[in-house]
């Protein structure tokens, strides 16, 4: 499972960071960075909730 | 689990939009191998709305792009569900277990969803004419879009709620003359209070809008065709396109005779429960939210998405166990909202507090963080281009964070 973020879409809203602080941090300056783009299985359900509650639909899951 | 599955064999979602559809699919991701029917009266598949107010209408999107990702691929076929498309709800038995269409057909249950959402309220007056829009469904947003894409001398729009407040920063953007008309003191006051609604209104007027706020709209004027709008002081503004953006109504008048108990939405237990195998979620429903210990009704893009997803489960627990007392819903509400490049963000509770500061950044600078809060605790943060800060508050709020220890930790 590699993370993938679509930064042309992406505006910050920070919800991904709320549903997996694992992997997404909106920092002080309001970008977002992820900080594991490889996740391990066990983040899977949160990872996907957060790919579902993206407002901007920026989040998306590539198995490869 | 396994005996809720089993007792239920049918179920029957009304509303084919976000929360409706969450719950389909949580449903099949729960389990649930039984019959799945969604009901849905508009013709589309299902869409999301908040493009509706932006990208839709300013032409940067095509409404492909709206398509709801769990049914967009394959239109639903992995959920397995029968749709019933382009049909009405018009009415519900309870105690029978059923639901009526449009088309007079019947269909039985052992598990209901309601999500038939909310529509746009309507002005006593003017509606009949070509040119005045509500912007609910994407047909209103393609029709207000190609009253845009004629070149209108000026557009009028009346309600400075969000809606308003969006779609008069999408005309703007398209380089159109806006008058931006609230009958209270600021855009957005209801919701936001006056203080920050003011902030709010100044960035409108910067940008362009004409915006008249404290008073009222008493007439629209014209010939077939809409001419002009005119004021509760008297004053006429020539408009060639009018949005009314004055908010909306549960739309639950199919559940007059339901046996449902229905005080502006359909009043649920606090765990999304409204009777016996039935759940509602979505602007639709109102329930008791125990982090706040207030009845509430959500219109928010991300209330509908988690009380979908909550209400589905609840279903399939009252199933198992009509019994058991369920799992209460007990979320912070959050939303946003886009305008120009500002974003506007809020959690929790903003309306009924007793008291609002400013705590992080300034109006000067257009990003900063606002707390609401009420009897010593924080109930509500609205961030003006500040989203970290809404979320990490809006988990704190949750946790019943105070006023005082909430200051101290933005401020630390």
């Amino acid at each position: 499972m590699r993370v993938v973020v679509d930064f042309d879409l992406c505006e910050s809203n920070a919800v991904c960071m709320a549903v997996a602080p694992e992997v997404f941090e909106v920092r002080d300056d309001d970008f977002l960075y992820v900080l594991d783009e490889t996740p391990d299985e066990s983040l899977r359900d949160k990872v996907e909730e957060a790919v579902r509650r993206c407002p901007k639909q920026a989040i998306s899951l590539a198995e490869d | 689990m396994s005996d809720g599955r089993s007792r239920l064999r049918s179920v029957v979602v009304v509303g084919a939009s976000l929360a409706g559809i969450r719950a389909a699919e949580e449903l099949r991701h729960q389990g649930y191998d039984g019959s799945l029917t969604v009901v849905g009266e508009e013709s589309h598949a299902p869409y999301d709305r908040p493009p509706l107010s932006k990208q839709l209408l300013s032409g940067a999107w095509g409404m492909e792009r709206l398509a709801l990702p769990a049914v967009a691929s394959d239109g639903g076929a992995g959920l397995d569900i029968t749709w019933r498309r382009g049909e009405r709800a018009t009415a519900l038995d309870v105690a029978a277990r059923t639901v009526t269409l449009s088309s007079g057909e019947s269909l039985g249950y052992d598990g209901l969803v309601v999500a038939t959402g909310a529509g746009a309220t309507r002005l006593p007056f003017g509606h009949d004419l070509d040119g005045v829009h509500t912007l609910r469904t994407l047909d209103d947003s393609l029709a207000i879009r190609s009253g845009l894409d004629a070149g209108p001398h000026r557009v009028v729009v009346i309600g400075a709620g969000f809606i308003g407040a969006e779609v008069a920063a999408t005309c703007r953007r398209r380089g159109l003359a806006v008058t931006l008309v609230e009958a209270l003191p600021t855009p957005l006051g209801r919701v936001i209070g006056d203080e920050i609604g003011t902030v709010i209104g100044q960035v409108h007027a910067d940008e362009g809008v004409d915006l008249r706020v404290g008073v009222g709209v008493a007439g629209i004027e014209g010939n077939g065709r809409v001419e002009r709008v005119v004021l509760s002081d008297g004053t006429a503004i020539d408009a060639d396109v009018v949005v009314v953006g004055i908010g909306v109504r549960p739309a639950t008048g199919w559940l007059e005779d339901s046996g449902l108990t229905l005080d502006d939405g359909v009043v649920c237990d606090p765990t999304c429960l409204a009777a016996p195998g039935v759940v509602a979620a979505g602007d639709v429903a109102r329930w008791t939210n125990p982090v706040f210990d207030a009845s509430m009704r959500v219109e928010h893009w991300d209330n509908a998405l988690d009380q979908g997803a909550h209400a589905a489960r609840r279903l399939l627990a009252d199933a198992a166990d009509p019994a058991a007392p369920g799992e209460p819903f007990a979320p912070v509400p959050w939303f946003w909202s886009d305008q120009y490049e500002h974003k506007v963000q809020m959690s929790g509770r903003t309306t009924l507090a007793d008291r609002v500061e400013v705590v992080e950044g300034s109006f000067e600078e257009r990003r900063f963080t606002a707390f609401y809060g009420r009897a010593g605790r924080l109930t509500g943060v609205l961030g003006l281009n500040r989203p970290r800060r809404v979320m990490q508050f809006r988990a704190r709020i949750g946790a019943g964070i105070s006023w005082d220890e909430a200051v101290a930790q933005i401020r630390g």
